[in-house]
């Protein structure tokens, strides 16, 4: 009754082909935004706004970047951290380079270069598949971390190795990174370029690219026979997921941890990242995003869970009490709901659209 | 630059050829210890289609528990035979809890799956056995065998060679016991087909717990060879990548690839560490083995030995 569509007429093609077709939909993204625009910069701490939502909408962005890859193209990839890694050292290269360049552009240039180089790791994917071409995205996460561990040339010949982005001006006075930066500003440019991301991979989706790359998801040889080019279907999956993934890792080191370390896009980030887009939904963008949020929490849950309950633990074992249950808890989500939470909220609409008169 | 990558190496290998062959061969050694790592990936990949993970986590939890059980006082022997029950049980376990519950789910999701295992597997056994670097003497020397050196003047390690023969005497094993017994032929034929394999009364989930007690075993004795080398510690669950690639240029379904492909990997490894990896930047052992890999694969998909896949419309 909540969730109905009857009485909802579509009387022209632009209603047809409307973004949230439904006004509930739309209700409830108006809804969410007012309350990630309003409500939370109002009541939130500096703790929330910089170590929850920040990192939440960072990791959103990867996990959208990984999920037009391997939920809607189909091809798996464990190359996360990787891409993100080249973003954020391209990032760090244009803005040490072209101290007078604008933020947007460094982070959009940062995309484009992982997206090229995003490409030239695809390349084996026109030739293997499936578990194959996941050990080879591998060659991608380990040899992009070397590259920028070894060669000085990308960290500007720092001898310490930790390297800091430049303090750099969104507008006016307000500092983007930097010590000068505040949360606020941080939170509401991240949440913008989130909102905008997003609504691009929606509409690239559902466009002519997005429908070629789920023929070649659900049947490679049929797509071919209608005409998709695997080619290009193939690499430009590599070329926006790494886009999205280069602009989350650039984000990461800027705004997030302050330093551009490869350290921080190890092989788990590329794991954390996948384990995200399955357990929140393959082949879906609000699954990104509930997977990121799950996946973000959990640990601050984790960790606090043992004080709550009054118990005194090392922290060694802490650690891995942490490592169990988080196993634990995949196994348990994908035993529960195969296809992720988004599924979940899949069925719960199905459920409101009848609810309270079931037949 | 140029002249460091393409001439010098080579002028190396010309000037000491004799040095060239020790590497050549401790490169070897090296791969038959990957290959043991590969071959448990390649056992369940062949079985079940589930793309095992977990394998370097059991090998970690295996040596883990033989050490901690050798250390409270038990024999070696018998601490042994209690470590494979124990892998026996973890694959009783993940079968009823893990596997047969997502029965016809897609390979992804088995994948995840094992995911999680590897992580509860790494933190129960660390929650259990501790975290600390762990010494294990197996009683087999680290150290080269001087009237041999003496002799021809190459240095050849006893320790690889101890390893080595374990790991054909492990792969002869296996051979046979995938060839003459009934289990094994029932193992090829599911394998082969899942559907056609159930239709003539092979039980699936009988078969899936032998597969992956067999792969906790032979994790076993890759953890202990590895254990005794580097120390049992966290590190030996990362060996794991270092056994994909030997997977993927052998081929996911064959064993005498998993072999193969360790000998290739561990050879290339060495010998580019060691001729040309200070004229890369060094450390190029991290991802050389994957590059190799991936330039092989271009040529041969389905890595060496792998089936072929063939696509119909």
């Amino acid at each position: 009754m909540i969730y109905r569509e009857a009485g909802q007429f579509k009387t022209s093609y632009k209603s047809d082909q409307a973004l949230l077709p439904i006004a509930q939909d739309r209700f409830f993204v108006i809804g969410l935004l007012a309350v990630a625009y309003i409500v939370i910069p109002m009541v939130a701490n500096d703790y929330w706004l910089n170590s929850i939502f920040l990192q939440f909408f960072i990791f959103s962005l990867a996990a959208l970047g990984l999920n037009i890859l391997t939920g809607y193209a189909g091809q798996l990839s464990l190359g996360t951290g990787g891409f993100m890694a080249c973003g954020a050292f391209s990032a760090f290269k244009l803005a040490t380079s072209f101290p007078d360049m604008h933020i947007v552009f460094v982070l959009i240039l940062a995309g484009l270069i992982t997206a090229v180089v995003g490409m030239f790791f695809g390349i084996p994917s026109l030739r293997i598949k499936g578990f194959y071409l996941a050990v080879s995205t591998l060659a991608a996460q380990f040899f992009l971390l070397w590259l920028f561990n070894r060669v000085p040339w990308f960290t500007n010949y720092s001898s310490s190795g930790v390297i800091s982005p430049p303090p750099i001006k969104l507008f006016g006075d307000y500092y983007i990174t930097g010590t000068q930066a505040t949360n606020l500003t941080q939170y509401f440019f991240t949440l913008t370029l989130v909102v905008v991301l997003a609504l691009a991979a929606r509409n690239i989706i559902r466009g002519h690219i997005g429908r070629s790359w789920m023929a070649i998801r659900d049947m490679d040889i049929a797509a071919e026979i209608i005409g998709i080019s695997p080619l290009k279907a193939k690499l430009s999956a590599f070329a926006v997921s790494s886009f999205y993934c280069g602009i989350a890792g650039a984000l990461w080191a800027f705004l997030y941890t302050g330093t551009v370390e490869p350290l921080a896009f190890e092989i788990n980030q590329s794991f954390k990242i996948l384990f995200m887009i399955i357990i929140g939904g393959l082949g879906s963008i609000l699954g990104s995003f509930i997977g990121a949020a799950f996946i973000v929490v959990l640990p601050i849950f984790l960790n606090s869970a043992p004080a709550m309950l009054g118990l005194q633990l090392p922290g060694a074992l802490v650690t891995h009490i942490e490592f169990m249950v988080f196993g634990v808890l995949i196994v348990f989500f994908l035993i529960v709901e195969p296809h992720g939470l988004a599924r979940l909220w899949g069925i719960a609409k199905e459920k409101l659209r009848l609810w309270p008169f079931p037949y | 630059m140029f002249q460091a990558i393409f001439v010098d190496p080579f002028i190396m290998i010309y000037d000491a050829p004799l040095f060239f062959v020790e590497v050549f061969v401790s490169g070897l050694m090296a791969g038959v210890m990957y290959a043991l790592v590969a071959l448990g990936f390649v056992l369940i990949y062949k079985a079940s289609g589930v793309f095992n993970f977990a394998q370097g986590a059991m090998v970690l939890f295996a040596a883990l528990t033989f050490v901690g059980l050798w250390e409270l006082g038990v024999n070696p022997w018998l601490s042994l035979i209690l470590s494979s029950l124990v892998m026996i049980g973890v694959a009783f376990t993940v079968e009823r809890i893990v596997l047969r519950p997502l029965v016809n789910q897609d390979p992804i999701i088995f994948f995840m799956a094992t995911i999680g295992i590897t992580y509860f597997l790494d933190g129960f056994g660390q929650t259990i056995w501790g975290s600390e670097v762990r010494p294990l003497d197996i009683g087999i020397p680290n150290e080269p065998f001087m009237d041999f050196a003496d002799w021809s003047g190459l240095y050849i390690n006893k320790f690889d060679v101890f390893a080595a023969a374990v790991c054909s005497v492990l792969v002869a094993l296996l051979a046979g016991f995938f060839t003459k017994t009934k289990i094994g032929r029932a193992l090829r034929a599911v394998a082969d087909d899942h559907q056609a394999a159930l239709s003539v009364g092979i039980p699936l989930k009988t078969i899936w717990t032998i597969v992956w007690s067999v792969a906790g075993i032979v994790g076993l004795a890759a953890g202990i060879l590895w254990g005794a080398k580097l120390g049992v510690q966290f590190a030996l669950a990362l060996i794991a990548f270092k056994a994909l690639p030997v997977l993927i240029l052998g081929g996911f379904t064959s064993i005498p690839g998993a072999i193969l492909g360790g000998l290739i990997i561990g050879s290339g490894e060495k010998i580019a560490e060691v001729y040309w990896g200070e004229a890369l930047g060094g450390a190029i052992e991290d991802w050389f083995a994957y590059v190799l890999a991936l330039v092989f694969l271009l040529f041969r998909p389905q890595g060496l030995f792998g089936e072929k896949i063939i696509e119909r419309v």
